[in-house]
């Protein structure tokens, strides 16, 4: 790298931007050097998402100014952007499936043929442009194929391909590796590095903090909406950036991996699961959950808590690994099987997979019972009211009466309900993911007292939040994932920091 | 007020009264009732009973769309059980000069039943174990389903002459038609179904959020292959109460275009296509307001070759009058119109 600072491509200054309620974004500093890579880092909610809205267009922001190459711009749409030379690749690739991959590169700047002959699309030009902008970059693909048959990588390469075809400046990539495996993410980054040194600025979004170290320059670190600074990636190793994206100091120390306590070993697992894995989603870890412990897991956004809850609940079909419950194989091939094996899992998103809003609360809590019970026998209704009051009072649901409509709950006595659906099953396991995410501070206190309660009355219970605070609370055992795959254990009485420390091991360059 | 407009009945309920009231501005003595024969005599019974077949058909088809389904092979199946039933009747003069029946009717009816209940389970069949989407899946037993009721009839009307099973579609008990007692028992058992056993609270929890319900543990596809069935089994039912009213079974015009009056009913009652939150009290409405506009568009008149062209018409303007967004044009111009300038 020459001494010379690298000119600045884009500059955002000062920026915030409000929706009821959430200040998403005030005082964002970002600065895109040509040829350089930076990192936008930052955990969930910290506003790195609200901010690539505001740069393409899709948010104008209450305030602050954006520089292109010196020039004010105010993009207003992700299409303004792109003529002005800001494309952006997100999560998922976009191209169109049943176009073929020069179709979908030269989408909606088809060359045309003139009038004289015929007018139209000219067909031998657009595969002509394709195919020299993807030798330029260094991709070998047929572009006369259909888009969706090829695999996730090759897809997300044509993506970026044609995301640099309108001679873009600067590449936002927002999560452009979170659905590829290890050799695509390579082959992703190559085409990184050639647009690098081809003088693109490019800004890249991950949670993974070693694909950081490996292809970054530079990065800029969001909290809580709030700018918190830039660094060279040199100056700021791994655990410092953790420190930087949750907002506290973590302790130099460096754990070491410790066993559960003995007598906790002698008990077989209640759930036990070996080389457990999906493409793209968990790479191979065991797992084991003993009757009245409460096992914490760990780990920032994307770094695999939720696939492996879904997995051990076989919501998503796994590509290997066995799961067993009291040391006996289990043939879990849905969500029905684990539940009559005496499981029970409270997803993270509880308006998507866990309420039905137009039923009763009486009703959501009778259904994990009553699917258990299958058609014939019926939880009479007075059962179910029975139940469902027995439950409500326990948890102290609040709600007008069990036959409310659960829609209208407040979301934390919806997540108590929802708690309270598969304590009606006497799960031998619960697995609860973010169990108290979006309620307030007091229905927090009460959920965490009703995990320990129930790990006492001998449930194994998987404890998975976001906030490490919670996990070491409440666990007796902390499992640390990073990257989709097992970081490490930690015992009962570690503290954040040592989790904080596990999450960010191994992943300096 | 406010509470009133917003209930899920509102509209349709508000729709039917003003089709009977347009009615009966039309013909001054829609609404007059009167006592002839033990019966109940009038326009409006005459509108229950022949809106009874579709009610019947409509409520099998609510669940299906409930469940994010559909299914277009009802008309078929209304054809298939008429069928089936006319052949077992069907009517002979024995020695003394009476006509009796093939089989015994229990026998005929029930047959006819199950057969319709196994198409609505070939149907099930292909959506949950074949994987297809619905509209396909029935499609072809819409189609074939014609042309087995035609193969079952040889291509004629069978004609059933004999008497006790003219009761179904032209029958009164306690002064009202037996068809309308047939649906309104239907009408009541999927009530208690749905808010009384376990297969209604899966049926309802998959139409309320079917990824919940999977989370939750619910076997769906028994449960969506069950609502299949009972879907052939309604229209099987509405087949019998046709080919009783007109006493013979037409395997080319029975139930013809029914699964579009189905549809409609279902959509007009304020069920929406994409499934989810759904009513049976809205889709017998529905079925009413169809039926309605039907007798309305006979009783005013129109000519015949105009007549689907009236009906559509009137379709549009009451979709339109049900539609919120609609609504909210309207009363946006009224008032930007009231407004001052």
């Amino acid at each position: 790298m020459s001494t010379v600072e690298p000119e600045i491509v884009l500059r955002a200054r000062d920026i915030a931007r409000a929706f009821p309620g959430v200040q998403a974004l005030a005082g964002v500093e970002l600065s895109l050097r040509a040829g350089e890579v930076h990192a936008l880092m930052g955990q969930n909610g910290a506003g790195k998402s609200t901010l690539i809205k505001v740069l393409t267009g899709v948010y104008s922001p209450d305030a602050g100014t954006i520089e292109l190459s010196g020039k004010i711009i105010s993009p207003e749409s992700p299409i303004h952007a792109q003529e002005l030379g800001l494309s952006a690749v997100h999560q998922e690739s976009h191209l169109l499936p049943n176009l073929s991959v020069a179709e979908n590169i030269c989408a909606g700047r088809y060359p045309r043929r003139p009038w004289t002959r015929g007018g139209g699309i000219d067909w031998r030009e657009t595969h002509k442009r394709a195919r020299e902008l993807l030798a330029g970059l260094g991709i070998d693909l047929d572009v006369t194929q259909l888009a969706g048959g090829l695999p996730a990588a090759l897809q997300q390469l044509a993506t970026v391909a044609r995301a640099v075809a309108t001679d873009a400046r600067v590449l936002i990539l927002d999560e452009p590796t979170s659905s590829l495996d290890a050799d695509e993410v390579q082959a992703l980054f190559a085409l990184i590095r050639r647009l690098r040194d081809k003088g693109v600025a490019i800004l890249f979004v991950t949670h993974f903090l070693d694909q950081v170290y490996e292809i970054c320059d530079r990065m800029t670190v969001l909290r809580n909406g709030k700018f918190v600074g830039e660094y060279p990636c040199a100056k700021l190793d791994a655990r410092g950036l953790v420190a930087a994206m949750v907002g506290r100091e973590v302790a130099n120390a460096e754990r070491t991996v410790t066993q559960a306590p003995a007598d906790a070993v002698a008990k077989p697992p209640v759930l036990a699961a070996k080389d457990l894995s999906r493409r793209g989603h968990l790479k191979p870890m065991d797992i084991e959950l003993r009757a009245g412990e409460v096992l914490g897991l760990a780990g920032l956004l994307g770094s695999g808590r939720t696939e492996l809850a879904r997995l051990l609940f076989a919501l998503d079909e796994r590509d290997s690994g066995e799961i067993s419950i009291d040391g006996q194989v289990a043939d879990l091939r849905g969500p029905a099987d684990a539940l009559e094996l005496g499981l029970g899992f409270c997803p993270e998103d509880r308006k998507h997979s866990g309420i039905v809003a137009e039923l009763s609360v009486r009703e959501n809590i009778a259904l994990a019972l009553q699917a258990r019970m299958g058609l014939r026998k019926f939880l009479k209704f007075s059962e179910q009211c029975a139940l469902a009051e027995k439950l409500v009072a326990a948890l102290g649901v609040k709600t007008a009466s069990i036959e409310t409509p659960i829609g209208q709950l407040s979301g934390g006595n919806q997540q108590k309900a929802i708690i309270a659906r598969w304590l009606a099953t006497h799960p031998r396991v619960l697995i609860l993911d973010e169990p108290t995410r979006g309620i307030d501070v007091a229905a927090k206190q009460e959920l965490m007292r009703e995990v320990l309660a129930l790990a006492q009355g001998g449930t194994a219970v998987l404890f998975i939040s976001a906030e490490i605070e919670e996990v070491v609370r409440v666990s007796d055992r902390i499992m640390v994932l990073r990257d989709r795959s097992k970081a490490g254990e930690l015992p009962r009485g570690s503290d954040e920091d040592a989790v904080y420390a596990m999450i960010a091991s191994n992943s300096a360059a | 007020m406010r509470r009133l407009t917003q209930h899920a009945l509102f509209w349709p309920a508000l729709t039917l009264l003003l089709l009977l009231v347009a009615s009966s501005v039309f013909n001054p003595s829609f609404l007059s009732l009167a006592w002839r024969d033990g019966h109940l005599f009038g326009s409006v019974i005459d509108i229950l009973n022949r809106a009874a077949p579709l009610m019947v058909v409509s409520l099998g088809m609510t669940l299906v769309i409930a469940v994010r389904g559909l299914d277009i092979s009802v008309g078929a199946v209304v054809a298939i059980a008429a069928a089936v039933a006319a052949l077992m009747i069907g009517g002979n003069f024995n020695a003394s000069g009476e006509v009796a029946s093939k089989y015994p009717l229990w026998l005929a009816l029930g047959a006819a039943l199950a057969i319709a209940a196994a198409c609505g389970l070939w149907n099930g069949l292909l959506v949950v174990k074949a994987g297809m989407q619905p509209i396909v899946a029935t499609l072809i037993l819409m189609v074939a389903g014609r042309g087995i009721a035609q193969l079952l009839t040889g291509g004629q009307i069978i004609t059933v002459y004999y008497t006790p099973f003219f009761k179904l579609g032209n029958g009164f008990l306690l002064g009202l038609p037996v068809a309308l007692w047939i649906a309104a028992l239907l009408f009541a058992a999927l009530h208690l179904l749905l808010s009384r056993t376990a297969l209604g609270l899966f049926i309802r929890s998959i139409g309320g959020n079917p990824e919940a319900a999977r989370v939750a543990g619910v076997r769906s596809s028994a449960i969506t292959l069950c609502v299949y069935t009972f879907c052939g089994f309604a229209a099987g039912i509405a087949g019998l109460i046709i080919s009783s009213n007109v006493k013979s079974a037409d395997a080319n015009n029975a139930g013809q275009l029914l699964e579009l009056d189905a549809i409609l009913a279902v959509t007009l009652g304020g069920t929406a296509l994409t499934g989810g939150r759904f009513t049976l009290a809205g889709t017998v409405l529905g079925a009413l307001i169809i039926q309605t506009l039907t007798s309305m568009i006979y009783s005013l008149g129109v000519p015949p070759e105009v007549n689907l062209v009236v009906k559509a018409a009137l379709v549009f303007a009451v979709m339109l009058l049900q539609s919120p967004e609609f609504r909210a044009l309207i009363t946006g111009l009224a008032r930007r119109g009231a407004a001052p300038p």
